[in-house]
């Protein structure tokens, strides 16, 4: 069978673990996002109360492996009774290592964002949730960007670890069937071509997101 | 009997053991327009930062007509939508076009319907010369039109006074002139307007009276006439003589 036929072949099921890989990619993104912001929120703006908790919370998921914590999420928690399907552990442990890197891009981009236009808000009566509201987030989400178009892209390729856990991604369908044909070579290349071509389109599209949403003269 | 807009009695500021504000009382009645002059590091600034409590002060009282700004119970939002501030970098929110820029404060402050605040806002403009340039973002104007823009935004929330802190030192001498065509004009239609500036062609034109402050305190104040040409304080005629020759004394 050459490259080619092989490559039809397993095509569909290595889709449709693409598919499962998307799948935890947008729901670990959208719960980083959803965790990241206050977490930012409170590292840049939060009573020593909050800034210490936020700031505990990115140091310990930032300081240990993404597998790490997946393997506490899958095989460490049914030790006190809580069990997870591997798609939910991958979601869980994605989506809040996704949500400490995240906190502090948007922490950086709140912080490069010029005190004198927040000054200005509050020259004008605006309060402070006011003036976050319409002068701090608006510019937040413009110049984190970047950053976080990184981060997307990592998130998508890190989301492989899930195949440890036994989540059926796409990693693990390339294995199931490596294991059965032994085209270990082929299916691989397969596997990466397809990584890659997703990878370019998500650029792609995050690329002209920056420039639909640059601010002109900047 | 003048109307006091601003009052300020006996204003106290340190930055830990540096006195920055040792004892500041003044006042401007409706109409006026008042320039602070005074070598770097005085506490100009200092000074209008407390006006609005952007810096609260340590000591002293303020009030804004019958207001006491400084009373605790005061809404500071409320005063602070009421005096405008014209800042030395212009502080314009880079990711809002001019109108948006203008329109902000009457929208999120004032909860003006937007169509509303949209005339409004265009009337401003207009009023500083910008009315072409309503669909421009802040990056694209040179630093002058910046400045008018900030200028329009104070003006559209309707105050009672205008701080302005060393609104043209940050501009490229060429583009001065046409940020002072406005403040001049604002002072003529009546704006009451604190301005510190060591633009003495202005202050010649316009001041109704002069303060010379030095080490945090009023050394003396006066009509321009007088300042320029019979101050009593040696410092003061020394600190003008020398800025006159910097500046210049004409408008433009």
């Amino acid at each position: 069978m050459s490259f080619l036929e092989l490559a039809w072949n397993i095509l569909p099921k290595l889709l449709a673990g693409a598919v499962v890989t998307i799948e935890l990619t947008i729901i670990a993104i959208t719960i980083g996002i959803v965790l990241g912001i206050p977490v930012a929120m409170a590292r840049v703006y939060g009573n020593k109360l909050l800034y210490t908790i936020s700031t505990f919370f990115v140091e310990i998921i930032r300081g240990t492996p993404l597998l790490t914590q997946l393997f506490i999420l899958y095989f460490g928690l049914p030790s006190v009774g809580i069990m997870l399907s591997p798609f939910v552990a991958a979601i869980i442990g994605m989506g809040i290592n996704s949500a400490a890197y995240q906190a502090e891009y948007f922490r950086g981009a709140i912080q490069s964002i010029k005190k004198e236009q927040l000054i200005a808000a509050y020259s004008l009566g605006m309060k402070k949730v006011q003036a976050i509201r319409h002068i701090v987030l608006p510019q937040m989400f413009r110049l984190v960007i970047p950053s976080w178009s990184n981060e997307l892209i990592y998130l998508l390729k890190y989301s492989s670890m899930a195949y440890m856990i036994q989540a059926p991604e796409i990693m693990s369908q390339a294995r199931l069937i490596a294991s059965r044909n032994f085209r270990t070579f082929e299916v691989f290349i397969v596997v990466a071509l397809i990584y890659l071509v997703l990878v370019l389109v998500l650029s792609k599209i995050l690329d002209s997101v920056e420039r639909r949403y640059r601010i002109p003269g900047l | 009997m003048p109307h006091v807009i601003l009052k300020v009695e006996n204003l106290y500021k340190s930055y830990g053991k540096l006195a920055v504000l040792k004892g500041i009382s003044f006042q401007v009645n409706q109409g006026e327009t008042k320039v602070i002059i005074g070598p770097s590091g005085t506490g100009k600034s200092t000074l209008l930062n407390c006006i609005n409590q952007l810096t609260p002060p340590d000591k002293g009282r303020i009030w804004l007509e019958e207001i006491e700004v400084t009373n605790p119970a005061t809404d500071l939002n409320l005063i602070r939508s009421s005096i405008g501030m014209v800042f030395q970098h212009f502080n314009l929110f880079t990711h809002l076009t001019v109108l948006d820029n203008v329109r902000l404060g009457l929208v999120v402050v004032k909860k003006i319907p937007k169509d509303k605040a949209t005339e409004i806002s265009l009337e401003k403009l207009n009023q500083v010369g910008l009315a072409d340039k309503i669909n421009a973002y802040p990056a694209e104007l040179s630093g002058g039109q910046q400045q008018r823009v900030s200028i329009a935004r104070a003006l559209a929330m309707n105050p009672k006074l205008i701080l302005f802190d060393e609104p043209t030192s940050a501009l490229d001498p060429e583009l001065i002139g046409e940020v002072l065509n406005v403040m001049i004009k604002l002072a003529e239609r009546g704006m009451t307007m604190v301005v510190v500036s060591h633009e003495m062609g202005f202050a010649r034109a316009v001041a109704n009276e002069i303060i010379f402050m030095e080490n945090g305190v009023i050394v003396e104040e006066g009509k321009p006439d007088i300042m320029f040409h019979h101050a009593q304080n040696p410092r003061t005629r020394e600190f003008l003589h020398k800025i006159t020759e910097l500046y210049g004394g004409k408008a433009e």
